[in-house]
């Protein structure tokens, strides 16, 4: 521990600002007594898939194309999510056994 | 209609209905909640700083930064803004929440105080059960995340690396959970358009900028996009 305990409070009290500006910003903004524009009704539709997919890359940003294992343990389980997912369209199953299939790949087979 | 408390009966039945979407948080939150609250303890802040941060700040990654912070100088604004800046991509959560977080009432504060990436999948790309309200539906996804996020940090600070479950890979299953509502959104046509877009210009920005400053950049894209869109419709 480097900081005091008083110093660690504060950069802990600081960051959680930091975190919840970012989540009531919108709700303070735009208030509900405010009826609702066009235009956010439209983002309410559209920007749920585009953060959904901006979500996905995130997760997999640190992957290192050029070195071994080339991204393949994740792009593998990707597929396979996709493919359990179209066919028996069950969350958990896809999210469980995509899960377990990466772990396998990560484990004994790309070591 | 008088918001009148529920009884234990519902409160059981409700919370049972919606634990199985949150199974795959429970997985993430616990594996990394606990290597959060081991990595605080290793650098000299125990379960009570941890566990501390986890119930205020509520924010994963910008948590993992934060320890190089804890560990320098002090300097709070900088603390401050640099937690703005990772977590910005919640105003995007909050825009897209607006109309269906409206009369919430009690509730609504902290429905937005625990907005986090998982429970905003999960709420906004789920179809909720109709033997469930929705405003029921929101709380318990918002409160189970939350509850895993801060025990997996207390587990992590108090029992250290007696318990940490080192299985390889398994943090991959939020990962997945992201993949598995994405296809869930895309299954709908019209929003087709808008997943395409968002992996494109995150991708491009990724490639262009690297992995650490691509995701401001890309949410700005991706409003103005939306903005022209919506004038040229």
């Amino acid at each position: 521990m480097i900081l005091t305990p008083i110093q660690t409070l504060i950069m802990i009290i600081a960051i959680a600002l930091g975190s919840m500006l970012t989540r009531f910003l919108p709700f303070v903004l735009f208030p509900e007594t405010k009826a609702p524009s066009q235009k956010l009704i439209f983002l309410g539709q559209a920007l749920p898939p585009a953060m959904m997919g901006l979500l996905v890359v995130y997760c997999l940003k640190d992957i290192k194309l050029v070195s071994t294992p080339y991204g393949l343990p994740e792009l593998l389980a990707i597929i396979l999510i996709v493919v359990l997912h179209k066919w028996k369209e069950n969350v958990l199953i896809s999210i469980g056994l995509g899960t377990i299939f990466y772990i396998i790949l990560l484990n004994f087979v790309f070591i | 209609m008088i918001d009148e408390r529920p009884s234990i009966d519902t409160i059981k039945k409700e919370i049972r209905l919606v634990f199985p979407y949150t199974i795959p948080v429970l997985t993430g939150f616990l594996i990394l909640g606990m290597t959060y609250g081991l990595l605080m303890q290793t650098k000299g802040y125990n379960a009570f700083y941890s566990t501390l941060m986890s119930m205020l700040a509520f924010c994963g990654s910008m948590q993992f930064v934060a320890i190089a912070l804890l560990t320098t100088i002090f300097d709070p604004l900088q603390a401050f803004l640099l937690s703005f800046m990772v977590n910005a991509r919640h105003i995007f959560y909050g825009l897209a929440m607006l109309n269906k977080y409206k009369g919430m009432g009690k509730i609504k504060n902290f429905l937005i105080f625990t907005l986090c990436d998982e429970t905003f999948s999960i709420i906004s790309s789920m179809d909720i059960p109709a033997s469930i309200k929705p405003k029921s539906f929101y709380f318990y996804t918002s409160l189970l995340n939350y509850l895993y996020w801060i025990s997996g940090t207390l587990m992590g600070g108090l029992l250290g690396k007696m318990i940490v479950v080192d299985i390889r890979g398994l943090d991959f299953v939020l990962t997945a959970l992201f993949v598995v509502l994405f296809l869930h959104q895309m299954k709908r046509k019209e929003n087709q358009l808008y997943g395409y877009l968002g992996i494109i210009v995150t991708l491009v920005w990724l490639v262009i900028l690297g992995p650490k400053n691509f995701i401001i950049p890309s949410m700005i894209t991706i409003l103005l996009v939306l903005v022209i869109k919506e004038r040229a419709l």
